[in-house]
């Protein structure tokens, strides 16, 4: 089979680039599209990027784009309550995404894929049931080029996989809906972040500051996408109230969907993967990204280059991507959405309940799914949490 | 269809795009989003997710269902 390249990638996230990265690394003719002008721009992020994660993607800080070293955290509870955790060494960055993306980018670059921004993926081409190459456009030229496989890091407004038959679209319930300003504030502590939790602040979600240096951060918020209220008046709300972000500027807005529901089921069709939040693959705790991406990123990018070398890229041929994402992360991720799904049940007064039963520790532990039962004994102490208490366990 | 958006409002962040079961919202070349018009079929499910605000869906023809 004649194609014009082994793998099309679309979207230039961090697990697009990391997908492409790895795919050109084992020999493959890989394209890379971007629909925006700038890769890594406008960011629908918080920033946040854990050490360990780093290094789970073979990454070296680099000032460059890891612009502020984090130590700890400070959770709040609906009653004012704080619960902190800091450590001796730096446990995590905030990132600039914009030179983040680029730096992906340009590695994928390096290794041998072609890389277009503002390209738009129109449309798939599908021939017998297999995905065979995809519909372009770029500065109104539209054309289209063949593939063997084509791999959709489209973000959370994905419809590459809906079009390859892979249904990804975020139910309300699974999905929070955000809104963030980077600010020049004065800040107490730039090496901790701060997250407050309760249903007047964000409902089903949590209003974070992020520091990115010694008086800039990015503060947003996430809320339940059932809300009726848009999540940008809860984070106005919340900055009006408080007496350092009050007086702050704002230097860039940023909004966007954070998947955080059970990641689809289905990860792979005829010549076709899906990767990131396209396929909702984030930790539905802390609705960060950028790891889950560029996990399932490298791995797709691997199994894409077995199969083609294969010779066979069928659904089957490409199973071995969900099955080792299942494994490494997959089993996990589900275990997070269940303690969303706990959380989500309980009450500003269950909260500042917990508050009281809880150590920073603890908190560090659940967003990684562990200490799960700890929670559920505390809850289960309580006979109207009881349901909320079954879902974890 | 009855979509509208605010494009002084619209922050182009495509997460409506993302909750549409009907594949009816576009964020052309990234940028700017469009209702399209045939496949929409009014549930409002856009207008809820909008963290802005930007979306409205006519009341009267509001489908919302909670899902």
């Amino acid at each position: 089979m004649n194609a014009d390249y082994d793998v099309i990638v679309i979207g230039a996230g961090p697990g697009g680039c990391h997908a492409a990265r790895i795919a050109a690394e084992q020999g493959m003719r890989v394209l890379l599209v971007e629909k925006r002008p700038e890769i890594g721009a406008p960011k629908r992020c918080g920033e946040g990027l854990s050490l360990g994660g780093m290094k789970n993607l073979g990454l070296k800080p680099d000032p460059k784009w890891a612009m502020n070293e984090i130590r700890g955290a400070s959770v709040y509870a609906p009653n004012g309550k704080r619960i902190s955790i800091r450590y001796e060494n730096t446990i995590g960055y905030v990132l600039e995404r914009k030179m983040f993306d680029k730096y992906l980018a340009v590695q994928a670059a390096r290794a041998g894929a072609r890389v277009l921004a503002k390209t738009a993926v129109t449309g798939l081409i599908i021939k017998d049931g297999f995905v065979r190459g995809a519909k372009l456009s770029s500065f109104g030229e539209n054309y289209e080029l063949s593939s063997k496989i084509v791999i959709a890091a489209d973000g959370v407004e994905s419809k590459a996989a809906r079009w390859a038959g892979i249904n990804t679209t975020n139910r309300l319930v699974d999905i929070d809906s955000g809104f963030q300003y980077e600010m020049v504030l004065e800040l107490e502590e730039p090496d901790m972040l701060e997250l407050y939790f309760g249903s007047k602040v964000a409902p089903r979600g949590y209003v974070w500051i992020f520091p990115k240096g010694k008086d800039t951060a990015n503060v947003g918020v996430g809320i339940g996408g059932r809300e009726a209220v848009p999540a940008k008046k809860y984070l106005d709300k919340f900055i009006q109230g408080h007496p350092n972000l009050k007086k702050g500027s704002i230097i860039e807005v940023n909004a966007g969907g954070i998947p955080v529901g059970d990641p689809v089921g289905k990860l792979a069709a005829n010549g076709f993967m899906v990767v990131g939040d396209a396929a909702h693959q984030v930790n539905a705790i802390h609705g960060g990204g950028i790891h889950e991406a560029s996990i399932a990123g490298m791995i797709a990018g691997r199994v894409a280059a077995e199969a083609v070398k294969k010779g066979n890229v069928s659904e089957k041929a490409l199973a071995g991507y969900a099955r080792e994402w299942r494994e490494k992360r997959g089993k996990i991720l589900h275990k997070i959405v269940k303690l969303r799904q706990t959380i989500e049940k309980l009450s500003d007064d269950d909260l500042n309940m917990l508050a009281e039963n809880l150590t920073g520790e603890d908190l560090v532990e659940f967003a990684k799914g562990k200490r799960f039962l700890k929670l559920a004994k505390i809850l289960m102490r309580r006979p109207h949490l009881m349901q909320a208490a079954r879902i974890l366990i | 269809m009855s979509v509208k958006v605010d494009a002084v409002l619209c922050m182009s962040c495509g997460g409506c795009v993302g909750v549409c079961p009907s594949l009816a919202l576009e964020l052309e070349n990234g940028i700017k989003l469009v209702p399209v018009d045939e496949d929409c079929t009014d549930c409002g499910i856009c207008e809820r997710f909008c963290p802005v605000g930007a979306i409205k869906v006519d009341s009267q023809k509001r489908r919302l269902r909670e899902r």
